[in-house]
C-alpha cells in the first residue's frame, strides 16, 4: 500500500469516527474553518448552537486549548457539521446576507457581559453604537469600560457584530481582529 | 483536574500510532473497526481521564483491550467449513480463544505487555514507549504477565 492510499484511508477512518461521535452526542465541541477576506477563521460550536469565532489573529491551537478547558475537553474538528456556519458568513462577506439566524451559544458570557452582547446583537446592519449606549442598553450607563470588554473580549465576533460599536467622538476604538478588519466590516455594509 | 489537550490533538498525534498497533493486533481486516472502537471509548472516558502526561500510553491501552475482545469473539465464532460432517464430532473450546481470555483477566500493564508483545510483536523497547515506562519495567511486566499465564493455562 502506498502512503497516499494510507493517509485517505486514516482520512475514511477519522471521517467515520466523527459521524459516529456525534450519533452518540460525544461531539461537545465541533470546529471548522471558513475563508474570509480578512483571513481564515475559526468556527465552534457545541450541541447548542455556534459558541465561539476565532478571528485571523488568534492563535488557533490556544484558542481550542482555551474551549476544551472552558467547555468540554471532546473538541473535534469536523467541517461537514458547520456548513450552515459557513454558508451563512460567506454570504455576509459576500454581502448577501445581512442578518444571521444561526442558533448561539451563549454559554461563554455572563452577568453584564451576557447583556451588553445581546444588546451588540440586536444592532442592525449597517448601523453603529457607542459603548455609552452599549452600557445604557444593558442596565448600567456608568459601564462604559465593562462595555468596551464585552467588545475586546466577544466570543462570537461578527454574528455578535461587535464592530459596530464604535467610540462617543465617532473614532473607531478597538477590535480583536486589528483596525482595518473593523474598518473593512463597517465599509463592508456601508456599501453593500 | 489534569489540563487535557482538545481530543483532536490525540486524534492528529496518535491515530496513526494506534492504527499500526492495531493491524499487528488484529491484521488489516479488523483493524478499521476496532480503531473506530478505540478511539469511541477514549472520547467517552476523556473528560474522566486524570494524568495527561502519556495520552499515547492510555489509547495504546485501550487499543488493547478492543484487540483482545476482537480475538476473544472470533475465538467464540463459528468456523466455515466446506462440508459439515455427519457424525457428532467432539467440539473443544477453542484454545486461541481460552487464551485470550486469560490473557484479558491479567492486570492492566501485564496485559498490555503481553498482547503489545505477541499480538502486535512489537520490541522491549516498542513496548516500554507505549506503556509509558521504562524497557526494564516493560520487560518485568511482560515476564510476570506470562508467568501468570502459565499458570492458569497449564
Amino acid at each position: 500500500m502506498t502512503p497516499t492510499t494510507e493517509a485517505r484511508d486514516m482520512k475514511k477512518s477519522i471521517k467515520a469516527l466523527r459521524e459516529r461521535a456525534a450519533a452518540e452526542g460525544l461531539l461537545d465541541v465541533a470546529y471548522a474553518t471558513v475563508d474570509s477576506p480578512f483571513g481564515t477563521l475559526l468556527l465552534a460550536k457545541t450541541p447548542r448552537g455556534l459558541v465561539r469565532i476565532g478571528l485571523p489573529t488568534e492563535d488557533a491551537q490556544e484558542l481550542l486549548t482555551d474551549l476544551a478547558g472552558r467547555i468540554s475537553p471532546r473538541v473535534m474538528e469536523a467541517p461537514a457539521g458547520l456548513d450552515e456556519e459557513r454558508r451563512e458568513l460567506e454570504d455576509y462577506f459576500a454581502g448577501r446576507r445581512h442578518d444571521f439566524e444561526l442558533p448561539v451559544d451563549w454559554q461563554l458570557s455572563h452577568g453584564f457581559l451576557l447583556r451588553a452582547r445581546q444588546g451588540i446583537a440586536a444592532i442592525p446592519y449597517g448601523e453603529t453604537r457607542t459603548y455609552t449606549d452599549l452600557a445604557r442598553s444593558a442596565g448600567n450607563e456608568r459601564a462604559v469600560r465593562a462595555a468596551g470588554s464585552a467588545c475586546s473580549r466577544n466570543p462570537i465576533p461578527l454574528v455578535v457584530p461587535c464592530h459596530r460599536v464604535l467610540r462617543s467622538d465617532g473614532t473607531l476604538g478597538g477590535y480583536a481582529g486589528g483596525l482595518e478588519m473593523k474598518e473593512g466590516l463597517l465599509s463592508l455594509e456601508r456599501h453593500p | 483536574m489534569a489540563e487535557l489537550p482538545p481530543f483532536q490533538t490525540l486524534i492528529d498525534e496518535h491515530a496513526t500510532a494506534v492504527m499500526a498497533v492495531l493491524r499487528g493486533a488484529v491484521g488489516r481486516e479488523g483493524a478499521e473497526d476496532a480503531f473506530q472502537e478505540t478511539f469511541l471509548a477514549a472520547l467517552r472516558a476523556y473528560p474522566g481521564l486524570r494524568d495527561a502526561r502519556n495520552l499515547r500510553g492510555w489509547l495504546v491501552t485501550i487499543a488493547h483491550r478492543k484487540a483482545i475482545d476482537f480475538h476473544r469473539a472470533r475465538g467464540r465464532a463459528p468456523v466455515p467449513v466446506a462440508a459439515v460432517r455427519e457424525e457428532p464430532v467432539f467440539d473443544p473450546e477453542p484454545t486461541d480463544g481460552a487464551i485470550w481470555t486469560a490473557v484479558a483477566e491479567l492486570p492492566p500493564k501485564q496485559r498490555a505487555a503481553v498482547t503489545l508483545r505477541f499480538a502486535s510483536d512489537l520490541p522491549h523497547e516498542e513496548i516500554a514507549t507505549a506503556l509509558g515506562c521504562s524497557p526494564a519495567a516493560a520487560r518485568r511486566s511482560l515476564h510476570e504477565g506470562l508467568k501468570r499465564l502459565r499458570k492458569e493455562l497449564v
